[in-house]
């Protein structure tokens, strides 16, 4: 009923209604159009790892369209996955990452939550110390680093250059900062009724945090450890400066330092062992992905 | 079970007193409820006596021990908060006995506890639910479960019901109410709301700027009220004040509101207030139920007056006008047949037999 | 039976033993908090503060780290061309890089908020893949993109007629591959930050500002961007210190070359530091980032407690 008194009384809005619509509609295609562009742009190289991991060498040099496979071969996985040495650089990074989220975790969730919920004398400043550490790059660090545990082992005797477990040592200073700032976060947005709840109920500071605070944030738990693994399975300035024997490589500079010999690139094995050392993160990802982004604009929308 | 005592109780933050010395003594098994406006200490105090803020002066005392340096978990105390402080990631009964579990108190003991206070509030069936799917007097209802099964010396209160719309509020009163009576537990109730505090107390105490305007009983509270405060602050629609002065005509005493309006006092009020300086400025306090429509004989003590009225609110029952007398705005509560419309004149009486003498200065009720 | 023997004593001493109760306690709380702190404080101070102040150390010794040189590294520096080409193609890779990347983020997290809300998620997930994938292991994927031979770029371009393009080869191209995979790998950041700033700006501003007959283009200009200010500002500056401090993708895709042509700081204090073993002089290098650095620390910091005072 109302459609036709407006259509009769009103031509004018009639039009209007529909170019409104149609810029919509419009607008929608256009915005299809550049997604399917980026997305194309932005999948291009890990689909191109997948293409080339899957061709033999023969295939490689043979210069056929080098968009598709035409003979496709698992020797590549094959031959890298019954690599001893392949699989060494894996567990290192596995170990290295396993470990350094754990250390991570134990030393910044309980910073974290005394800096949110127990002020003390310079807890503020604290603070501020945290977020500013996690904006100090790699590259200012890695030379005085070195020199560092060069002079450390001349003085100790205690070798750590060239030892996968100085990662354990340099890790965590890229990882804490970041996880303390964000837990902070997510501690702070806990209301404050809730830990005197838990006082009254007979909580001491250590049961509040395990029983109370752990588990209520337990998403920006989960997105700390995300980023934690992730910048550590990610990390490659820091070993390559560290380690150089090839059994106490990781995973990323472990690809880069032994599958390129000299000028003979293997980039079908290059290719594999990029996608292998790609896909724990992107697994991660895949599963955890609300966890992952939520971890990702925290850092800028929380604190 | 127990009694808590307040001595001169003080609170400071770095150069603010939020409490002032609160003297206070509440027996066992009473139910007192702190009100007054925001910012007027009676969180604060609840919260001293939780043990959630440190004193800064005096003591409290808790079943007769002094628990000023009494971690709140040693208090034997349990606590409502305002927005119910429920922990999401735990159900309903793990909610109410984490304290007991704390405690470790033996499984059985727990489940029994659980049980019992589940069903004192009708909440059996929400037992295994997580906070997130509780409506707001669900979780109200949980809010205290948690309380009850700590089984503790006192219960406190902070504000729980103003987080509810107001026909929930009205109902979990009543349960509130009703849960005391049950488990007789000495309770501290805060909150800003004059009719919970009135509903719900054995004893009131109007606190403002941070001290004690009046504790009493609802009743002596309504009807004699200590100071200017506690006169507008209890009731609704709040008392109206009128200046006014006194004078003596004809050997009789006569409070005079404006040049043409003057009502003789009733002997029992004229002997009362027969000392008072004339000079005095004084208020006239009166409550809405006592400016009614004339009557059509007159009773003693009761003085027809003729009022233009300035707006009216019909509210069913009764009717709410107001007028305007020497600048002072004044309410009655009127019979919804006598006639009462916006802009009109109406005759209305006041009763002289429940007024009020006030000093306008120091703001003492005479 | 003990509440009787200590009830005297109890209110008696109640005045002088409160005070110190109550400090006990504060004393208690801020001693757990601080061993709580303790392992961050440790870990910030050894292994992040004093190899700080140690690289300023090392910056005013001599090669074999033997002799005090005072500034000596630092005029060595000013004297070399290449350093101040480092200096130029940092500065050139850094900014553009960063307006590129937040250009894209921008453009891209527009179109997919304008996506319905249930396609939007499949789309975020694509899109965000290049910052999921170490940039060390995409990085070899664009080197292999970018092989002389066997490029598929130049393979697809030659359909064209255009190419083949020297993509590491030649000094401009080099540089041009080394910011678009920079690019590449960054803007999704971006994108995912704007995309959550788009989402908490209400919905009734934008019926305020069209039933105020504002067009597409005065919405964004007067609604979104004011209320993405400070998103924006932080990411732009976080993305700044990120890109300038950046290492692994010049390492891996040009490793400075050709001949220094897209080395930075990062990568030329390496080449420098570690495989020249020039220890002092490669820290001296590593310095001239902190300015940068600092300035943008300095901004962001304000940018985020202003966000904290908003709250």
């Amino acid at each position: 009923m109302s459609t036709v008194t407006i259509d009769k009384s009103g031509p004018t809005r009639k039009v209007k209604y529909g170019s409104m619509s149609r810029d919509r509609a419009w607008a929608l295609r256009w915005s299809y159009f550049f997604l399917v562009l980026f997305a194309v742009f932005s999948l291009t190289p890990p689909f191109y790892m997948l293409i080339t991991s899957l061709k033999s060498s023969a295939e490689i040099s043979a210069a056929t369209n080098p968009w598709w496979v035409y003979h496709p071969t698992l020797e590549n996985y094959l031959g890298l996955l019954t690599s001893n040495q392949f699989l060494r650089f894996f567990w290192n990074s596995a170990w290295v990452s396993i470990i350094v989220v754990t250390i991570t975790m134990l030393i910044s969730v309980p910073a974290a939550f005394a800096l949110a919920r127990m002020k003390f004398w310079g807890s503020a400043t604290l603070a501020t110390g945290v977020f500013l550490t996690y904006l100090i790059p790699d590259t200012l660090l890695f030379i005085p680093l070195f020199k560092m545990f060069a002079v450390f082992g001349d003085w100790t005797g205690i070798q750590l250059i060239n030892r996968w477990y100085v990662l354990l040592l340099v890790y965590p200073t890229l990882t804490v900062p970041f996880c303390t700032w964000i837990m902070i976060g997510y501690f702070a947005s806990i209301p404050k009724e809730l830990d005197e709840a838990a006082i009254i109920d007979g909580a001491s500071w250590f049961q509040t945090l395990t029983r109370i605070f752990i588990p209520v944030a337990l998403p920006g738990l989960i997105a700390a450890t995300i980023f934690a693994f992730t910048v550590s399975w990610a990390q490659f300035l820091y070993p390559l400066v560290f380690t150089t024997s090839t059994d106490q490589l990781v995973l990323p500079v472990g690809i880069i330092t032994t599958l390129i010999k000299g000028d003979v690139f293997n980039w079908g094995q290059i290719m594999t062992g990029a996608l292998l050392g790609a896909a724990p993160p992107l697994i991660i990802y895949a599963f955890l992905m609300d966890y992952y982004i939520a971890g990702l604009t925290a850092g800028a929308t929380k604190g | 079970m127990a009694d808590v005592t307040l001595r001169k109780v003080v609170k400071r933050y770095d150069d603010v007193e939020a409490v002032r010395g609160i003297d206070l003594d509440i027996a066992d098994h009473e139910f007192v409820v702190l009100v007054g406006p925001s910012g007027c200490g009676k969180s604060t105090t609840l919260r001293m006596i939780a043990g959630l803020e440190d004193i800064s002066d005096g003591d409290i005392m808790i079943g007769g021990d002094v628990v000023n340096d009494v971690p709140p978990k040693d208090r034997d105390i349990a606590m409502v908060f305002q927005n119910y402080a429920l922990y999401p990631h735990m159900t309903v009964a793990e909610n109410m006995s984490f304290g007991l579990r704390l405690k470790h108190y033996p499984k059985a003991e727990i489940k029994s506890r659980v049980t019992e206070a589940a069903r004192m509030l009708d909440i059996t069936d929400l037992i295994d639910r997580k906070p997130k799917q509780l409506s707001g007097g669900q979780r109200q209802r949980v809010a205290m479960g948690r309380a009850i099964v700590r089984n503790p010396k006192v219960f406190l209160f902070d504000e729980p019901l103003s987080n509810l719309d107001a026909k929930l509020r009205v109902q979990m009163r009543i349960e509130i109410k009703k849960v005391h009576q049950k488990v007789r537990t000495t309770t501290v109730y805060v909150t800003h709301d004059q009719v919970e505090a009135m509903t719900l107390a054995d004893r009131v105490v109007v606190m403002n700027h941070g001290r004690i305007e009046q504790i009493g009983t609802p009743n002596e509270l309504y009807h004699k009220p200590a100071t200017r405060f506690v006169a507008s602050f209890i009731g609704s629609p709040a008392m109206n004040f009128v200046p006014c002065r006194l004078e003596d005509v004809a050997g009789k005493l006569n409070v005079r509101l404006t040049d043409r309006l003057a009502f003789p006092l009733p002997p029992a009020r004229a002997a009362r207030y027969g000392s008072l300086p004339r000079t005095d400025k004084l208020l006239l306090g009166i409550r809405p139920e006592h400016v009614m429509e004339a009557r059509p004989h007159a009773e003693p003590g009761i003085e027809p007056f003729d009022a233009v009225l300035d707006v009216t609110e019909p509210m069913g029952m009764e009717t709410l006008v107001y007028f305007t007398l020497e600048g002072s705005q004044v309410c009655g509560r009127v019979n919804p047949n006598a006639g009462a419309q916006d802009g009109s004149p109406l005759r209305l009486a006041v009763d002289l037999n429940n007024m009020h003498l006030l000093n306008e200065v120091t703001g003492a009720v005479l | 039976m003990v509440d009787v023997t200590f009830q005297p004593n109890r209110v008696a001493g109640s005045q002088a033993r409160k005070r110190g109760g109550m400090r006990n306690a504060l004393r208690r709380k801020s001693t757990v908090a601080f061993v709580m702190t303790l392992p961050l404080i440790l870990l910030i101070l050894i292994l992040v503060v004093y190899p700080a102040f140690y690289s300023l150390h090392l910056a005013t010794l001599n090669k074999s780290m033997a002799k005090f040189v005072g500034f000596g590294n630092f005029e060595f520096l000013f004297r070399r061309d290449t350093f101040w080409l480092v200096v130029k193609q940092s500065c050139i890779f850094a900014i553009s890089a960063v307006i590129f990347k937040a250009l894209i983020g921008f453009i891209v997290a527009h179109f997919v908020h304008n996506v319905p809300a249930k396609k939007q998620r499949k789309w975020r997930g694509m899109l965000l893949v290049p910052w999921v994938i170490p940039p060390a292991m995409s990085t070899l994927a664009w080197l292999w993109l970018f092989d002389p031979s066997y490029s598929a770029f130049n393979y697809t371009l030659s359909f064209l007629g255009i190419g083949p393009i020297p993509w590491t080869g030649d000094a401009a191209w080099a540089r041009f591959s080394v910011i678009l995979v920079n690019v590449w790998y960054g803007a999704p950041f971006f994108m995912i930050m704007y995309l959550a700033a788009l989402k908490s700006v209400p919905e009734q501003l934008y019926e305020a500002a069209a039933i105020d007959g504002a067009n597409w283009w005065q919405r964004i200009w007067y609604v979104t961007l004011p209320m993405m200010r400070n998103i924006i500002a932080i990411t732009t500056l976080f993305s700044l210190i990120v890109t300038f401090a950046n290492f692994d993708i010049v390492r891996i895709l040009t490793a400075g070359g050709p001949l220094d042509h897209t080395h930075i700081f990062a990568t030329w204090a390496f080449r420098v530091g570690i495989e020249g073993s020039d220890v002092p002089l490669g820290a001296s290098v590593s310095l001239f980032m902190v300015p940068i650095l600092a300035i943008a620390a300095v901004f962001i910091l304000r940018d985020i407690s202003k966000r904290g005072n908003e709250a």
